[in-house]
């Protein structure tokens, strides 16, 4: 908890930072025929000329509040931004972290319990080459074979969202669900590929320990060990990786969205890169940082839940 | 002399990790695939037909020249020209070695920092520990090709548009590496804490040999395998890396383009028919990654059994 | 209880399915590379910004399919004496919130164009007073005579002053403050469609205005937007059936886009030509090698233009759609003559010659600066300039970005050498003088300043007598040409891929006007 707090704060100084010291915000914001007498009255108006930690505990405050500013590309609020492109991004992130976890468990089940075959070989070097497959080369191919060549899928955009009010969601019509597809995989497969790796990896560990050879003396059936007992401990890790995995997929969306147009955070962020459009940047990273801290959060407790020993050894610290 | 160098070959011929490679095809091949890519791209202009980036040796008439084997193409174009008029073939020689020297440049940059504040806060212990663990935490809390892009808007920030340019590769290397190091931290840490209690090591301190001397004459030697397989792993993501910060367009500038870069170009020719000028540097740097992929993974499985 | 849960979301979806099958009606979807700024109509003074505001708002007079002038929301117009214009409004035309539009309107706007915060108020400076007579005639009053009041005017939109009033937009939007209105996400003119949703460079939906005053030749029921920036999932999404129409098509896929079958593509000359500036005032390039400033001597800029083949541009960069150009302007544009627009010849000895002659035997370093969003191709031009100077012996780099950084930086006097297009909305020589060659000219970023130019702009602002006019103008484009204040690369060719089902109009200002569109 106390490292969560910490690392917020380590975040929001380094957003400061770029607020503050990249460049004279005050030359972003205004033409060059401005005066300088108006100059220093807006300076004085935005508080520039309080002392750093004045400013830095304004930028905090406001921070929590969603306050990051006006865009200097887009001239309009930060905070309006990120929550009309939070959705999309949101959704997409869902999506693929869904398709990764399963099937990356599936298949690493399966290579884990099958430890030699043809199957099993070509399941691995595939998701080698996955990792080796950079994102956006996989998503150009998808564009071209799924929307070009077979034109069964959109290669652009979201199709038709409808808006609850406080989201906008593509679940609801068949061309949100449609337009989901290439995004979502796209963006899932480097992931899956780590999942697979891990799972195999704890899989053949517990197939090993003592508890799994004795359930075999016992006669307990093969499918049974396999996935009441060692799969329920394998899974252990592939929370927190999965937990890891939202975050970096948020990330990774970046990638994802520019090459598919969609209208996400990601692809809002890049364009703020491109253009400094510092706000954007600052308010991107708290977010991120933000989404990691809560993700840590919840895996912990879940921890608590599932594992057992975890749960003894606090228990005993705490008492 | 020779008698020393023979048993350092016999050694070399006699260990276990030799004996693995020559049992394993993959990591044969790989390599033999990765010392010619490395090869090609360190002697390039040996080995390239062209100077691409020679305006004078250029001709923008030439452009859009298809591979040499297909109806228009033309002998001395083996792999076709790009819209520029530049022989696709030497311009990825030329990519190849612009991402592989901020692929490798990213990862010892990583690797130092990494194994230095590793190795020192593992031997040291203490709040320095503390402080340097906490610190890989917060690192490893921001993904990677975001850390990259956040170096590379504020780099854009701060250096004016002109010097930018030129600084354009280190703020890369830069960018890149600083994502990496909390890997190696963690790795040569842990090596470092199984070693430091180990009775040899108590003895050197007792007899009064140096702490720098003890970290890195006994020290390093022994976290230097999983050091290795990180760094050869990292190379991969770091080239991967590279190419997609140039694809997103904010890596290295279109006129020393890189891999990811001649994919970016050629993205914009991939419906118009002229599928080579993407479709020649994104194999290659298909191949490039999966080669070092295969040989990292065949490193972790015959150096560190544990991480099977 | 799972039942039931299921049966709500069954009705849910049927539901969403039923709508998104009732919006289908006849909807065209049109993308192009970028979105508009603003729907303030007086905040941006830029294309894609305009296109979607001329489908919104109306102004007094328009240009019609054919770019000639023609009436909109004035119907007749007189000159009572050189400086005094009259014009009488239609009277049945209502706001898209069922408000009459009266003369308080266009007073209102007209004046608010001129606003400090406008980006209008240097376009319609001449105008010194603007009156309503009665409810539905106007009078305007300029400073001199003003031969290109109508041209200026038809880009001059009308929105409600009530309204504008009940939402604090009474002044633009200053967009350079990076000030946030209601008038920026929210329009209210009288055009034929009306905004139903804005989500800024996602989408934007353009709904039929059914109380619309003018005689309905077009079809449809709605257009969406939706601007993708990458070219190529542009083109995807089009091929695909995604999108009904592209206006910005990039060139190298055109053939494709034909060969489809179920696409079409039309060409057409744009009214904008693509050149390059040089710097002729500095003492001292700001990225040179050199310590002085090269392109004060002439030599060295007509070394430039002669080391320049605009034909191997044409055919391998532009894919034979663009037309090599002499001067800044095209055909169809009062004082473009043939003879200007023709080239200076391609020649690389001459061109080295000409540097050796000017002291610069080895050539020099210099940065050329680049847009790379905003022409047909504008980096790879840039690109291949910077090989066909090599030959000569001149070390280009290429700084090419986004075009809002692009033109900012240029404002603020960095570059040395610079590609820039200029269009004429006019059609008239004047506006090209006036900002790209009169002395301090916004944007004269080449510093070009000449006295028989600047008085040569004077009469083309203050002579009716057009004999005298045009040999003013004549002489102007005489003395630049001459000079190479600017090396001019082409006249722009833009092309529109559409679905054979859909008709829309390719116009040479690169406009769309949806009222003329159909579907089917």
């Amino acid at each position: 908890m106390f490292q969560s707090i910490l690392v917020m704060l380590v975040v929001a100084f380094v957003s400061f930072s770029l607020f503050t010291f990249v460049g004279d915000p005050i030359n972003n914001m205004v033409g060059e025929e401005t005066s300088d007498e108006e100059r220093t009255e807006l300076r004085e108006n935005l508080g520039l000329n309080d002392p750093v930690y004045v400013q830095f505990s304004r930028f905090v405050v406001n921070a929590s509040q969603g306050e990051f500013g006006i865009s200097y590309q887009l001239r309009r609020p930060v905070s309006e931004l990120i929550s009309e492109r939070l959705p999309a991004t949101l959704e997409l992130v869902i999506i693929s972290a869904l398709i990764a976890l399963v099937s990356g468990t599936l298949l690493g089940v399966y290579t884990g319990i099958n430890r030699k075959g043809f199957l099993t070989d070509t399941i691995l070097a595939v998701s080698l080459l996955g990792v080796s497959l950079p994102t956006f080369v996989i998503g150009i191919l998808f564009i071209y074979l799924f929307a070009v060549i077979l034109g069964v899928l959109p290669s652009f955009g979201r199709g038709e969202v409808v808006d609850l009010g406080f989201w906008s969601t593509g679940f609801l019509t068949t061309s949100g669900l449609k337009a989901i597809i290439l995004p979502s995989v796209t963006l899932s497969l480097f992931q899956m590929t780590y999942i697979i790796r891990l799972v195999r990896a704890e899989m053949m560990e517990i197939l090993q320990t003592d508890y799994i050879k004795f359930a075999r003396a016992r006669g307990i059936n093969e499918k049974s060990i396999h996935y009441k007992h060692a799969l329920k401990n394998g899974l252990i890790p592939v929370i927190t990786i999965a937990g890891i995995n939202i975050g970096t997929l948020i990330a990774f969306s970046i990638i994802t969205e520019t090459v598919f147009q969609w209208p996400g955070m990601g692809f809002l962020f890049i364009q703020a890169v491109k253009f400094v459009d510092i706000p954007i940047m600052s308010a991107y990273l708290v977010f991120i940082a933000f989404v990691f801290v809560m993700i840590n959060f919840i895996v912990d407790i879940l921890y608590y839940f599932i594992d057992p020993r975890i749960r003894v050894k606090s228990e005993a610290v705490s008492g | 002399m020779d008698n020393q160098r023979l048993t350092l070959l016999s050694r070399i011929q006699d260990s276990d990790i030799y004996f693995s490679f020559t049992k394993s095809p993959t990591a044969i091949v790989s390599t033999i695939i990765l010392i010619i890519i490395f090869f090609c791209s360190f002697f390039v202009e040996l080995v390239a037909p062209f100077n691409p980036f020679d305006p004078s040796s250029l001709s923008l008439m030439d452009a859009f020249t298809p591979p040499s084997w297909s109806k228009d193409g033309v002998a001395k174009f083996i792999l076709g020209t790009d819209g520029q008029g530049r022989d696709m073939f030497s311009t990825i020689l030329y990519g190849s070695r612009i991402s592989l020297i901020v692929g490798f440049s990213a990862i010892l940059f990583s690797l130092i920092l990494g194994v230095t504040l590793g190795l020192t806060s593992g031997y040291f212990g203490g709040k320095y520990e503390m402080i340097v663990m906490r610190l890989t935490d917060v690192q490893l809390t921001v993904p990677s090709i975001l850390m990259a892009l956040l170096v590379d808007g504020i780099a854009r920030g701060i250096i004016s548009k002109e010097l930018h340019d030129e600084m354009a590769i280190y703020v890369l290397i830069f960018a890149i590496g600083i994502s990496e190091w909390p890997q190696f931290a963690r790795v040569s840490r842990a090596a470092t804490l199984v070693e430091r209690n180990k009775d040899y090591v108590s003895a050197s301190a007792i007899i009064g040999v140096s702490n720098i001397f003890i970290m890195f004459k006994h020290i390093l030697p022994n976290i230097m395998r999983p050091v290795l397989v990180i760094g050869t792993i990292g190379l991969a993501l770091a080239i991967i890396a590279e190419s997609t910060l140039s694809f997103l367009g904010v890596g290295v500038p279109p006129t020393t383009p890189s891999l990811g870069t001649l994919i970016r170009i050629g993205n914009d020719f991939l419906f118009s028919g002229e599928w080579w000028i993407t479709f020649f540097p994104a194999i290659f740097l298909v191949i490039l990654a999966f080669s070092i992929n295969l040989l990292g993974d065949w490193m972790r499985d015959t150096l560190n059994p544990k991480l099977n | 209880m799972k039942v039931k849960n299921l049966y709500k979301i069954v009705l849910v979806s049927l539901f969403v399915f039923w709508s998104t099958l009732s919006w289908a009606a006849n909807t065209i979807k049109w993308s192009m590379q970028g979105d508009s700024l603003t729907l303030d109509p007086h905040a941006q003074n830029e294309g894609p910004t305009t296109m979607v505001s001329r489908q919104v708002y109306e102004a007094l007079v328009t240009r019609g399919l054919d770019m000639s002038i023609g009436p909109q929301l004035a119907t007749t117009w007189k000159a009572t004496n050189p400086t005094t214009w009259v014009f009488n409004l239609r009277k049945d035309v209502i706001f898209h919130n069922g408000d009459k539009m009266t003369s308080e309107d266009v007073v209102f706007s007209l004046l608010r164009a001129q606003q400090p915060t406008s980006d209008f108020k240097e376009y319609i400076s001449t105008i010194t007073s603007v009156k309503a007579l009665d409810d539905y005639t106007v009078e305007i009053q300029t400073k001199e005579p003003n031969p290109i009041l109508l041209n200026q005017l038809s880009n001059i939109f009308v929105m409600s002053k009530k309204w504008a009033n009940e939402n604090f937009a009474i002044v633009p939007q200053n967009w350079d403050a990076g000030q946030e209105t209601f008038s920026a996400t929210n329009a209210m003119g009288t055009g034929p469609f009306k905004i139903t949703l804005r989500e800024p460079n996602t989408k934007t939906v353009f709904k039929k205005n059914r109380k619309w005053w003018g005689e309905v030749k077009h079809n449809l029921d709605e257009i969406h937007l939706l601007p993708i920036a990458n070219a190529a999932t542009r083109v995807a999404a089009l091929l695909s059936g995604e999108l009904d129409i592209v206006t910005d098509a990039p060139v190298q896929d055109l053939e494709r886009i034909r060969s489809s079958g179920t696409h079409k593509v039309s060409s057409i000359e744009q009214m904008r030509t693509i050149f390059l500036g040089m710097d002729q005032a500095a003492d001292k390039l700001r990225s040179g090698n050199t310590g002085d400033n090269p392109f004060k001597k002439k030599e060295v800029r007509q070394a430039f233009y002669q080391a320049i083949d605009i034909e191997a541009i044409k055919e391998k960069v532009m894919r034979g759609l663009s037309s090599p150009a002499g001067i800044i302007t095209f055909p169809g544009v009062t004082g473009y003559t043939k003879e200007l627009d023709k080239r200076l010849s391609y020649d690389v000895a001459a061109a080295k010659k000409l540097l050796a002659g000017a002291g610069y035997p080895d050539g020099f370093d210099i940065e050329l600066r680049c847009p790379n969003d905003r022409y047909v191709n504008d980096e790879a031009i840039c690109t291949a300039v910077v090989g066909m100077l090599g030959k000569i012996g001149v070390n280009v780099s290429l700084n090419s970005q986004t075009k809002s950084k692009h033109f900012k930086e240029l404002k603020d006097d960095q570059g040395d050498f610079y590609m820039l297009g200029w269009g004429v909305p006019t059609l008239d020589s004047h506006y090209v003088f006036h900002y790209l060659y009169e002395s301090e000219a916004s944007w004269n970023k080449v510093n070009f300043s000449n006295a028989e130019v600047d008085a040569a702009i004077r009469v083309m602002e203050g002579e009716v007598d057009l004999e005298k006019r045009n040999a003013a103008i004549a002489k102007a484009w005489k003395i630049v040409k001459d000079d190479i204040a600017y090396l001019p690369l082409h006249h722009q060719v833009i092309s529109w891929a559409s679905k054979r089902s859909v008709d829309v109009p390719i116009r040479p200002n690169n406009e769309p006007l949806f009222r003329f569109s159909k579907k089917r």
